[in-house]
């Protein structure tokens, strides 16, 4: 796991490795400084030559130098190395989530896709940036303090033999055993969390069903849990301290009542028992640094997991079979087609569907809530992929047309439209970077943009906002099926996008598109019967196949729900 | 682990203040934190005096070979460190122990405050911004009470113990350490103020990225059918390269501060090395002494790194507090109300309190009371406005008696959906009066008031649950059947079936897959299940199409037999059967009346009628 997130580290490697270097030889000035000191007491105080404790020192002050400007370099490095890695996963995550084909999206939800984006990155980048220090430091002590402290005396250094593995084997076990608690209080997290957010966002639903309580309660429930599970969790791993401590002074004591039995004996020095006895704290030190650079490795690991479950996604819509061809005329046909969301789901959400409409043709898709009609569209543009039949254009299965070309040809306004932050011309542009004023203005005029685009503060500069606050529905879809006009589709899908404009307005769409793009091929779904009376068949789908399809006249004649749906708007409009 | 360290480093404003707010809660504790911070005191002192006691040990026990001696001075010092583990072990458990104690009350007490909070609230405070008082606050507060309460006390003590050794052993060599921890500090507070400013920055191009990522997901649909991923990506990486150097900045002049203050640390050594060999020559100080104070000045540099660290720490998480006791103190909605809703049966023409549910409801005033509920609502003169300078609506006036459908049209703004959310008190009038039954309903108990209304609101909004939960949330204790019942009613028991699991499929994450009218369907059962005695459809039918609407109007109609339904809707096929239509046009009734008498005046609604005016 962990290697697989560090090889995203790219051309960021340069910096952890000069970073490791910069640590690990500051950590050898900081062995040696003891030396010089010793050198300096020991030789210069001894002798008494001034001019020795003066080189002495001045070597010291040399050493502390340069470890500062390796120290400042080692921050810079690793910073560079941990946040370019965090630079580089979010890169590679974006760069997959732009290949997501829809069914791929809703498998996660957008606030996980958010939070997998943001704050997970962010707990990896800075574990690498803060944990390197004493990740290279912690084996750099380790092994030069053993060195020197069996150079001093290596029978002394049995003590640190039974010593060394009891500190290891305990953290080894805490370590251990805390990676999956970690994991359980991130559930728990991500439940209290999951419960706030619905809270919020419903909080109407909440105080106008009075449901205070019940969501007190229900909150409270995951609370006792997360403080459950983060008690154990942080319970367990702060047991390495008392345990370094433990070991730690049975080290002290071990070395004093040994070292004081070989002395007698004659085999050691007093310097020598000072000096090993600080060199084996050493070791024991950098031990407990080594174990908490784990732990805290442990707890971004969940992180990496989330993480490369975005990057692991398996696409299922891919160019996998496309060839060079473009779609000239916008011709379509459905043929026995079969189509669910989720393989396990039971029954299919589009059964048997044969359609087939001509190029230039207007099509008008009418049917209840739930009869699966944006379903029906969206096979289309590939946005899903059907599970059993074809769905041709131009008489090719759409799987044959590269992606790109297929959306080109094929512009779709849907059901719930969103604009982008920006000027009303750049989200016009969305459909085409490089569409001329003129072609600008022409979409503007067919969709009906102009009459409201005079009453604009800016005209084409006017700030769209987020999601286009600025804006009523009804301005908001003719701007969208503007900005998809834009693309010269040679197909154009309105999915329900006219139900905020007004009756007469929608006519007059309708109508333009009729007049200015004839051979453009429409497919209209809608709600009202005024809206797809003209077309030049109309489908009904009931509850994912096609109950019936015909003319208007023909319709209303033979098909029991379209007279239903005649008879409810009935009284409405007559055009 | 690592977001506080993002999201901090901003001071508290009111320092004070938020400290006492959070020794509050620590004050349920009292007793505990009072053992911890004796443990901690045991726990540093053995730490400091082990380390006292070498010397003594070596001279008087080691150098002399008295084993006797040594093995009764290692079994002392054993005992002694012993204690200082335990304590540690004590304090570390005990510590985790009560700060997950006081995070959990910290956070029920939010989470409780924040249902108290008035609707007005929550307009002026996007979700995010109160979802990072549960996160990032909460977790800075967890995160300084696990180790910085602890920490501080025990970086403060072997601070104090070192610096006082040191002038033990020699007052004139330790004002040269004392010089040097003064510049340290000084460097530690300089570079702090520095990398806030970056921190600051990365904070910003956080933000940016964050809003840029949000918006793209939301309009994920959309850049597909576009194929404009290739230029959106482009955007990404300019947001990214721009974080990652500001991240980096900021995580630059963070990592310093250790390893400068170690290298300041050596150049200590080094200049009290030199001075020291220079005493001794000079005489001023032995050997031994000299050794020893050299260890102390080593270890200096340590617990004031610790220390500055920890207390930075616990400022982040006091500013972290302060966000959250701020919420906490936020005037919650205001509930004077005193008279009640209860269940009633009739005996003999009289109406008498029931503790059954009978069906039956009944207003319950103090003096005991009872005026049946009927769901007549009157409006007389009310002026309202979300900002007082700002009126929506201007002395409107109107009345629903029971049995009747009132309907509501107009464009967007005109003050609908304001009208409604006064009924049930989401809003307080600023002027006029609202009665209900007769009863002024700022005397009637608001979770009574909302109790008797039921609304299906234009957004709808699910819980992770099951189909069968969620449209339980109307009626907790609905039976399977009844539940079912109101998917019937509201033409959803069809496509509910059709679902993986029927009523037992999960919903994840506000209903997912879900169409927005199947997601309308279930937010009407929700209300059906409920049968509250006045229904509020706020646009509850908008994505429905108008077949089913009329097989939902006709079921709701049948259960709503001599009760109050007040509509709001755009189509205004929605509406025509309605007893009353008002059209509102900036927060006045413009003209009110029948769908026939409507037409016949030839006004606004005839205009929007005949397709000549779009509502918006």
């Amino acid at each position: 796991m962990l290697r697989r997130l560090f090889s995203y580290m790219g051309k960021y490697r340069k910096y952890a490795v000069l970073a490791m270097i910069c640590i690990t030889a500051e950590g050898i000035l900081e062995l040696l400084v003891p030396l010089i000191m010793a050198d300096l007491v020991d030789i210069g105080v001894a002798s008494g030559d001034t001019s020795y404790i003066y080189m002495k020192g001045m070597q010291m002050a040399v050493c502390a130098v340069i470890a500062l400007i390796l120290g400042i370099g080692s921050a810079r490095f690793a910073a560079l190395a941990g946040q370019g890695l965090g630079a580089e996963l979010r890169r590679a995550e974006y760069e997959r989530l732009q290949q997501y084909s829809f069914s791929n999206i809703d498998h996660f939800r957008t606030s996980s896709l958010v939070t997998r984006l943001t704050s997970d990155v962010t707990n990896i980048q800075n574990a690498v940036s803060m944990g390197m220090r004493p990740f290279c430091r912690g084996p750099v002590m380790l092994v030069a303090a053993t060195g020197i402290a069996f150079s001093i005396n290596h029978t002394l250094a049995i003590v640190f033999f039974i010593a060394l593995p009891v500190l290891g084997v305990a953290l080894f076990i805490i370590t251990m055993k805390v990676r999956p608690l970690y994991s359980r209080m991130q559930g728990a997290i991500d439940t209290v969390n999951r419960i706030i957010q619905e809270n919020l966002t419903a909080i109407r639903i909440v105080k106008a069903c009075v449901r205070g309580d019940y969501e007190i309660a229900k909150f409270e429930e995951g609370n006792q849990n997360l403080r459950t599970e983060s008690e154990t969790a942080f319970r367990l791993a702060a047991l390495n301290m008392p345990a370094m401590q433990f070991v730690m002074y049975g080290t002290i004591l071990g070395i004093l009542l040994y070292g004081g039995k070989l002395m007698r004996v004659g085999n050691m020095q007093v310097g020598d028992l000072t000096g090993f006895l600080s060199y084996v704290l050493q070791i024991l030190n950098s031990l407990m640094m080594i174990s908490n650079v784990f732990l805290l490795m442990t707890r971004s690991v969940a992180s990496g997991v989330r993480i490369m479950e975005v990057i692991d996604e398996k696409i299922d819509i891919t160019d996998e079979k496309a060839q060079d061809r473009k779609v000239e005329r916008g011709e379509i046909s459905f043929e026995h087609v079969w189509f669910k969301y989720k393989k396990e789901a039971k029954e299919y959400v589009l059964s048997d569907i044969n359609l087939h409409i001509e190029a230039g043709q207007t099509v008008g898709i009418i049917g209840q809530t739930g009869a699966a009609k944006s379903t029906l569209v969206q096979l289309i543009p590939r946005l899903y992929e059907a599970e059993q039949g074809v769905v041709k254009v131009d008489g090719i299965p759409v799987q044959e047309y590269p992606m790109e070309h297929l959306r080109d040809a094929i512009a779709m306004v849907l059901q719930k439209n969103t604009l982008f932050s920006g000027s009303l011309l750049s989200n016009l542009k969305w459909g085409r970077e490089d569409a001329t004023m003129e072609e600008v203005e022409e979409v503007c005029r067919i969709a009906c943009v102009d009459e409201f685009f005079q009453r604009l503060p800016k005209g084409y500069d006017t700030e769209m906002g987020q999601g286009g606050v600025n804006v009523s529905g009804g301005q908001k879809q003719r701007i969208c099926i503007a900005r998809a006009l834009l693309k010269k589709p040679k197909v154009l899908i309105l999915d329900d996008s006219t139900s905020a404009v007004d009756t007469a307005t929608e006519k007059k769409i309708r109508e333009r598109l009729q007049q200015y793009l004839p051979s453009m091929t429409k497919i209209i779904i809608a709600q009202r019967i005024s809206s797809v009376r003209s077309a030049d068949q109309i489908v009904i789908l009931d509850d994912g196949k096609i109950s019936d399809i015909g003319s208007h006249e023909e319709l209303l004649e033979r098909s029991e729900i379209y007279q239903q749906i005649y008879e409810s708007q009935k009284e409405g409009v007559e055009l | 682990m690592a977001q506080y360290r993002i999201s901090g480093y901003k001071r508290p404003k009111n320092t004070k203040k938020t400290l006492l707010h959070l020794l509050s809660y620590l004050g349920h504790h009292k007793w505990l934190f009072l053992l911890v911070g004796f443990l901690v005191c045991v726990s540093t002192g053995a730490n400091l005096l082990g380390t006292y006691l070498l010397k003594p040990v070596i001279n008087r026990f080691i150098l002399p070979g008295d084993l006797k001696g040594l093995l009764e001075a290692v079994c002392g010092m054993g005992v002694m460190y012993l204690c200082g583990a335990l304590a540690t072990l004590g304090y570390s458990q005990l510590m985790i122990k009560s700060a997950q104690t006081v995070v959990q009350e910290i956070r029920s007490d939010l989470f409780a405050h924040v249902q108290k909070l008035p609707l007005s609230y929550f307009d002026g405070h996007t979700h995010g911004e109160l979802m990072s008082r549960f996160t990032n606050d909460v977790d800075t507060v967890q995160e300084a009470m696990n180790n910085s309460f602890a920490m501080i006390i025990q970086s403060f003590l072997t601070l104090t113990g070192t610096v006082v050794m040191m002038m033990v052993l020699s007052i004139r060599l330790s004002l040269i350490v004392i010089v040097f921890l003064a510049f340290m500090f000084a460097f530690i507070r300089f570079n702090g103020s520095r990398s806030r400013k970056y921190f600051r920055r990365q904070q910003e191009e956080l933000g940016r990225i964050n809003g840029f990522v949000e918006e793209m997901m939301a309009g994920q649909k959309v850049e597909k059918v576009f194929n404009h991923e290739k230029k959106d990506f482009e955007n990404f990486c300019i947001l990214n390269e721009n974080l990652r150097r500001e991240s980096t900045n900021a995580l630059a002049y963070t990592g310093m501060q250790v390893p400068t203050v170690v290298s300041l640390s050596y150049l200590n050594y080094a200049v009290s090395a030199c001075a020291g060999g220079l005493f001794a020559l000079a005489g001023l100080m032995d050997l031994g002494s000299l050794a020893s104070y050299l260890v102390y000045v080593r270890q200096s540099a340590m617990p004031l790194n610790q220390f500055t660290q920890q207390v930075n720490l616990l400022m982040t998480a006091l500013a972290g507090a302060e966000r959250i006791f701020d919420l906490m103190e936020a005037e919650p909605e205001e509930d004077e109300g005193d008279v009640t809703l209860c269940y009633v049966k009739e005996e003999n023409g009289k109406l008498t309190e029931s503790a059954e549910r009978t069906g039956l409801f009944a207003w319950k005033a103090a003096e005991d009371t009872l005026i049946p509920l009927k769901g007549d609502v009157r409006f007389h003169d009310v002026v309202f406005g979300y900002v007082p300078e700002k009126k929506v609506l201007n002395g409107i006036s109107l009345y629903a008696k029971p049995g009747q459908k009132i309907a509501f049209v107009g464009s967007t703004g005109a003050g609908k959906t304001t009208i409604i959310n006064l009924v049930n008190r989401f809003y307080e009038i600023q002027s006029g009066t609202i009665t209900y039954d007769g009863i002024d309903i700022r005397r009637i108990r608001k979770d009574d008031l909302r109790h008797s209304l039921a609304m299906v609101i234009q957004e709808t909004h699910l819980f992770t649950g099951t189909i069968a939960d969620n449209i339980r949330y109307g009626k907790l204790d609905a039976t399977d059947e009844e539940v079912r019942e109101a998917a019937r009613i509201a033409n959803a028991d069809s496509f509910i079936r059709r679902l993986p699991d029927g009523y037992d499929t999960m919903l994840y994450g506000d209903g997912g897959n879900l169409s927005q009218g199947q997601r309308q369907l279930l937010a009407i059962a929700r209300a059906a299940v409920a049968r509250p005695p006045v229904l509020i459809l706020d646009e509850a039918t908008s994505s429905v199409d108008t077949r089913t609407e009329r097989l939902i109007e006709k079921g709701m109609d049948a259960i709503m037999e001599g009760r109050t339904v007040f509509v709001i809707a755009h189509r205004l096929s929605t509406v025509r059967n309605s007893k009353a239509i008002m059209v509102l046009e900036r927060g006045e009734i413009i003209e009110r009346g029948d769908h026939e008498s409507l037409l016949e005046q030839k006004g606004r609604y005839y205009q929007l009628y005949t397709g000549q005016f779009e509502l918006e």
